[in-house]
């Protein structure tokens, strides 16, 4: 381990923009070879239960017949990508020497809209840096400590053969650098992480990324290949409680997550961050599962996988709706787009993606193919308030910032919340369910005490009310899980529709009876 | 800034009454305690101005002139100089980019002292500011870890601006990390899921033993830092603070 001072120039390249995979030339024969390879896998597939290697012709002997030899040629120095890009096929045909330089830092981001959270990262994002190499290299890794970190770190790459997987040899302190050497013996795609105690928070923090061991034929060419990553994450402060969230030990030992993400943030592959690809091209995602704790049922809303190499192994299968991905695991999973518009990325566990955070964007675009699907093109019941008219949501956000929110932004913004979270209960009209779900439509008692009506929301409600005259007897929930500005919005939107008429529920407001709610047992800490 | 300098005042050493500490590193396979004996700690770690102090004194530990083998390329590198603190480095803010060695012959030259052990550092550090063992509170936890959450570049707290804990000792969490005298015979493995490896020829000393209450999180990764440390390393979040026995003399 040397002494480890950082240059500007030395960080890992920046994400770039999407690179399409176009065969390249010379790259043809081992193109079709590639295809056919997969047929007889596919065709074995199609023969043997569960499509495992049976017969020894199909197996490709793993690390025994991994080694092809010393390194060749002078050593390559390998591109590394932020998330979501991949760098592109590593196109050689011979093992080489591949340099890795990886830097550690530990880095303040937005996990979620205002919300702070310091994460300990491989090359600065959540993921980290994507590797690629192919089978049988010789990879000489560099793990750099930046000296402004507080922890020392180590890395364990599930694609070493060998104790620990690097993570005893690659042991840095804060501002010094470690340097090991391995040879890629089995194809495929691994998780790597840091293992430094206690291993659970190091990872919990960010500390995992994927490293792409390419089979020596090449992988076949697709359009666009893209890498996310789903993690939970233990904050002591709720789901988008504002402010610098601290790690919560006892939420992490006790597997109870604050957030479930897709790249280490609720933003981070949505809107503007989207992914993008255009209807006709065939799509491949290297989909790893960091956890520390959930495993993920991955799924794309409106989309079938085509081709899943589920746990990441050799074998594929085909026509798959979900595929499970194991905490420390990953998958290859590809589709052909034939339908334009925006297909959503979940943790099919749902609460983890409307609730907690596990949610992306895939947007295509190009022509419609009405004979391949005629209607809507998302579900929007499905979105609730992530997708559907954000736009008034970020109207009112930024007004509020600038101190110039009006009554009628509130209104607008509050309505999206509503049709997102109550008008399932109390219906779009505000008439609720006559013996169930009261009305909030000219309701006496939802206008009688605003500090009422914010703490039913913050808290819940449940036993006998009685609500224009009429007795209800059910159970609210509590939407705790909304922040002060969507709960005054909310409310603001309530109180003036169907006829109601009031006047604006401000955040402060909101807070103020927030403050004085007892956090239930085992909210936090 | 020489006179100021030369002229600090002497530090304070605070009594430590000694006692038994059952940690997460225990002795001995069949020993669950070790026992601490009655010593004495500085209230609070020493600053860029003692250390800038010492060097003056010491020209071999100046930053240039101390021997590599003795301390890494970071030693002292925040200064504007070898002999000028500059605007990284307060007067009042704790040393650090400080390795063991140096550390040590701060404490021997300057302070008749020596650094404290592993066992009485953590003695100390298990008090919070009512209690003499406040390890099984989980909010006094939860607040030592969230020093572990502010990113690693924000500017150094000046020493003494903590509550005194029980003992009437500072900012032992929530500041920096610190040396301590055997952090060398401490180390568990490198890779800390191997604790049930029956290899043990890769272990040292009390490392070697299964590591207990995991859920201190906390412990754990003070842990993990000094075994990640050779005695020439500096970092720029490890300073230190000097310890003397009862038995041995003052200045």
């Amino acid at each position: 381990m040397s002494t480890y001072r950082p240059q500007e120039s030395s960080r890992p390249a920046a994400s770039g923009p999407a690179i399409p995979q176009q065969p390249r030339g010379g790259r043809g024969v081992s193109f079709a070879r590639a295809l056919l390879v997969v047929a007889l896998g596919g065709a074995l597939t199609a023969c043997q239960s569960g499509g495992r290697p049976g017969s020894p012709g199909s197996d490709t002997g793993g690390s025994a017949k991994g080694d092809f030899g010393p390194p060749q040629g002078a050593p390559v120095r390998a591109v590394l990508t932020s998330p979501p890009q991949v760098p592109p096929p590593t196109g050689r045909t011979h093992p080489a020497k591949v340099i890795v330089e990886l830097e550690v830092r530990e880095v303040e981001k937005d996990i979620s809209e205002g919300v702070k959270y310091t994460f300990w990262t491989f090359g600065g994002t959540v993921p980290g840096s994507f590797i690629r190499v192919r089978q049988g290299d010789t990879v000489e890794f560099h793990l750099k400590n930046h000296p402004s970190n507080k922890m020392p770190h180590n890395i364990d790459l599930h694609g070493v053969t060998g104790p620990g997987g690097g993570a005893a040899s690659s042991f840095t302190a804060p501002g010094h650098e470690s340097q090991f050497t391995f040879k890629a013996l089995n194809e495929g795609i691994y998780v790597y992480h840091c293992a430094t105690a206690p291993v659970g928070m190091h990872v919990g923090n960010g500390m995992y990324g994927l490293i792409l061991v390419e089979p020596p034929r090449g992988r076949p060419p697709v359009d666009r290949e893209y890498y996310l990553m789903q993690g939970d994450f233990y904050t002591v402060g709720k789901y988008r409680q504002r402010g610098h969230q601290p790690f919560d030990m006892q939420k992490a030992i006790d597997e109870n997550p604050t957030y479930v993400l897709f790249n280490g943030a609720e933003s981070a592959l949505v809107g503007d961050n989207a992914l993008k690809a255009r209807v006709g091209e065939t799509v491949r995602l290297f989909v790893g599962d960091g956890g520390p704790n959930l495993v993920s049922s991955f799924h794309v809303i409106g989309e079938i996988f085509d081709r899943v190499q589920w746990e990441g192994g050799t074998r594929y299968q085909e026509n798959v709706q979900t595929t499970l991905i194991p905490a420390g695991g990953a998958a290859i999973v590809e589709f052909h787009l034939e339908v334009p518009g925006s297909y959503v990325i979940v943790d099919h566990s749902l609460f983890r993606a409307f609730n907690k955070g596990a949610l992306a964007i895939l947007k295509v675009e190009g022509p419609e193919n009405k004979a391949v699907y005629s209607g809507k093109e998302v579900d929007s019941a499905y979105l609730g308030d992530k997708v559907a008219s954000l736009a008034s949501v970020e109207a009112a956000r930024a007004a509020a910032a600038a101190g110039t929110l009006t009554k009628e932004q509130q209104i607008k913004a509050g309505e999206t919340y509503f049709n997102g979270s109550c008008a399932l209960c109390h219906q779009v009209t505000g008439e609720g369910l006559p013996n169930v779900f009261p009305p909030l439509a000219k309701s006496d008692f939802l206008m009688a005490d605003h500090q009422r009506a914010i703490g039913i929301v913050l808290n819940g409600l449940s036993g006998p009310v009685t609500v224009n005259g009429a007795e209800f007897n059910s159970v609210m929930p509590p939407m705790s899980q909304l922040n002060d500005d969507e709960i005054a919005n909310v409310l603001t939107f309530a109180m003036n529709s169907w006829g109601n008429e009031a006047g604006a529920v401000s955040a402060e407001e909101v807070a103020a009876v927030r403050a004085q709610t007892k956090r239930p047992e085992g909210a936090a800490r | 800034m020489l006179l100021a300098a030369t002229s600090a005042a002497e530090p304070t050493y605070v009594p430590v009454e000694g006692g038994a500490l059952r940690s997460v590193l225990p002795p001995a396979p069949q020993q669950q305690e070790t026992r601490v004996a009655p010593f004495r700690l500085r209230r609070t770690a020493v600053t860029n101005r003692d250390f800038l102090a010492f060097v003056i004194r010491h020209p071999e530990w100046r930053r240039g002139t101390v021997a590599a083998l003795f301390a890494d390329g970071g030693y002292l590198r925040h200064w504007a100089g070898p002999l000028t603190l500059g605007a990284e480095a307060d007067a009042e803010q704790p040393v650090t980019q400080v390795s063991w060695f140096a550390a040590r012959a701060y404490c021997a030259e300057e302070e008749r002292a020596r650094l404290p052990t592993w066992s009485e550092w953590e003695y100390v550090a298990a008090a919070s500011e009512s209690a003499r063992d406040a390890r099984q509170d989980p909010a006094w936890r939860q607040r030592i870890l969230d020093w572990y959450a502010v990113p690693g570049d924000r500017p150094l707290a000046r020493v003494g601006g903590q509550p005194a804990n029980f003992y009437g000792i500072q900012d032992l969490h929530g500041a920096i990390w610190e040396w301590v005298e055997d952090f060398n015979s401490l180390l568990v493995s490198a890779d800390n899921r191997e604790q049930g490896d029956p290899d043990r020829t890769r272990f040292c000393g009390s490392g070697a033993l299964s590591m207990e209450q995991k859920e201190n999180y906390a412990v754990l990764m003070r842990i993990a830092l000094l075994s990640s440390l050779q005695a020439a390393y500096t970092t720029r979040n490890l300073g230190f603070r000097c310890a003397r026995g009862d038995a041995e003399p003052g200045r």
